[in-house]
């Protein structure tokens, strides 16, 4: 998961506005996000189809195993929720933005 | 053309040169077949015209490599520069005052992706009413569009300054394009003395192999140029540009040092003449500045403290240089080859002006502006500005700031 970087300087850049390849993972697209994807342990079969759907490559797998989400990179745009395979209550769940940030402050 | 290869003296420091009858365009071409570029992007356009035609016939007869692009408009030639310079080529084009108009969107392109390309333009004004002779302003025009630009006083130096071009252009802290001017018929079509490097080897050693740092044909490294650049980087990428102006100063005296090593001809951001007691001072650049020196050296038998400095470096502006000789005169005139509309005085005149207060100068200092669309300028008229700035050193009201020369009341 990248880190929040602090945002760079004119001595820090390439000159003439280059850009150099994958400069979009310095990009924080998760504060594009409404909605949230949840983990929810005790359902998940560690399928990986939210790996494999994810267009933003924002599942992080150790071990062939889901071990969490990229909330730098996640937009939010609830495919891994929306493709759980899982019956009934799914293994992930998409919360509003908005509710996560109360959740967290208390 | 009859040439003679010669050296400076038995036993000279200085490499072998030849000396040819050249006119300016065919000078700066020599420069460019010695240099061998990678790419040149040609459209003609008067008095350029016959620069890139004599550079063309090199193509055609096999002496340099450079791949020749015959493009359909000035705009073109130097879109064709820039995608050239951004692939990792080492490349050039050539203009005067109309193409360099119409090539205006991309000339401000190729500074900001900081692409080292050189391009010599011929001096001419710019239409209207049409003009095909010489005025600056064609180049003056474009003064803060972000290239370094070199005036040169005859052939000699549109030679010399043209092979400096690419090293100064080329130095990592500096990767800025480089103009080298000089003016339209006056120099561009008079057929000079000129001493060219006998040796191609020796200018393609002295310009060195061309190494690209970021290109995009660098599969190894792939790079993306000239991308969206919004409020949140513009003004960051556009501070780096500042910065290869604040280191441009350095290079261009070193490479101008160096190429003195090799050739005897030294250059320097200004070039002092006869000012180490100069009490009245004439400021010019391009082939005026021969004519003040003509007139200078007469004034000097007669006794008379002048002298001249002329601009060979006009960007980046040589403010804190010339306001170290300029603050020993009593006396100043700028001698502008363009107006700048609506401000008083031409736009080398207000550059030193406003160095001038920062430098805190009291000298007296007037615009004489001269020459516009190839009108003469003679020794006789430049003795007449050193007649009124005699008035002006002796404790004479400065009467009119902008002043013609050569204009038919």
């Amino acid at each position: 998961m990248a880190e929040v970087k602090k945002v760079k300087g004119w001595r820090d850049v390439a000159i003439g506005g280059l850009v150099e390849p994958g400069t979009s993972e310095q990009y924080n697209t998760g504060s594009w996000r409404t909605y949230r994807p949840v983990w929810h342990a005790d359902r998940c079969i560690h399928c990986l189809q939210c790996w494999a759907f994810c267009p933003d490559s924002s599942i992080v797998v150790k071990d062939e195993k889901f071990s969490g989400f990229d909330y730098y990179h996640c937009k939010g745009c609830g495919l891994c929720a929306k493709m759980c395979p899982v019956k009934g209550e799914k293994a992930i769940t998409m919360i509003l933005e908005t509710e996560a940030a109360k959740a967290e402050k208390k | 053309m009859s040439t003679t290869a010669v050296s400076k003296g038995a036993g000279s420091k200085f490499t072998p040169h030849e000396i040819m009858g050249l006119s300016g365009n065919e000078a700066a071409a020599e420069a460019l077949k010695q240099v061998n570029p990678d790419v040149a992007a040609v459209f003609p356009i008067t008095p350029q015209t016959e620069l890139m035609h004599k550079f063309a016939e090199y193509v055609a007869n096999g002496a340099v490599d450079t791949e020749l692009i015959n493009v359909e408009s000035e705009h073109s030639a130097m879109s064709a520069t820039v995608g050239a310079s951004a692939a990792g080529a080492r490349a050039v084009t050539a203009t005067s005052a109309n193409g360099l108009a119409l090539m205006w969107e991309i000339v401000a392109i190729a500074s900001s992706l900081r692409l080292p390309i050189v391009m010599p333009v011929v001096n001419r004004a710019i239409s209207g009413p049409l003009n095909i002779h010489c005025d600056h302003s064609d180049t003056m025009g474009c003064r803060d569009l972000g290239w370094i630009q070199l005036y040169s006083e005859d052939s000699q130096e549109a030679y010399d300054n043209m092979i400096q071009a690419f090293r100064i252009a080329e130095d990592k802290s500096v990767m800025l394009p480089v103009m080298v001017t000089f003016d339209g018929f006056i120099i561009s079509h008079t057929m000079e003395r000129v001493e060219i490097i006998a040796d191609d080897g020796v200018v393609r050693k002295f310009v060195g192999e061309y190494k690209p740092e970021n290109y995009l044909l660098n599969a190894q490294h792939p790079v993306t140029y000239g991308p969206l650049d919004l409020p949140d980087w513009l003004f960051e990428h556009k501070r780096q540009e500042v910065q290869g102006f604040l280191n441009a100063p350095e290079v261009i005296k070193k490479v101008g040092r160096e190429y003195g090593q090799i050739t005897g001809r030294s250059y320097d951001l200004l070039e002092n003449y006869r000012m180490d007691d100069a009490e009245l001072a004439v400021v010019a650049l391009g082939s005026t500045a021969g004519t003040a020196k003509a007139a200078i050296d007469e004034l000097r038998d007669e006794g008379v403290k002048a002298g001249l400095v002329k601009i060979r470096c006009f960007r980046p502006f040589p403010g804190k240089e010339l306001c170290a000789t300029l603050g020993r005169c009593k006396a100043v005139s700028v001698m502008d080859r363009s107006f700048s509309f609506g401000l008083e005085g031409g736009p080398v005149f207000n550059e030193i002006r406003g160095a001038a207060y920062g430098a805190g100068l009291k000298v007296p200092m007037v615009s004489h502006i001269y020459g516009i669309g190839g009108r003469d300028i003679n020794v006789t008229q430049i003795r007449g500005i050193f007649e009124g700035l005699k008035k002006l050193a002796s404790g004479g009201r400065i009467e009119t700031v902008e002043n013609y020369v050569g204009l038919r009341e």
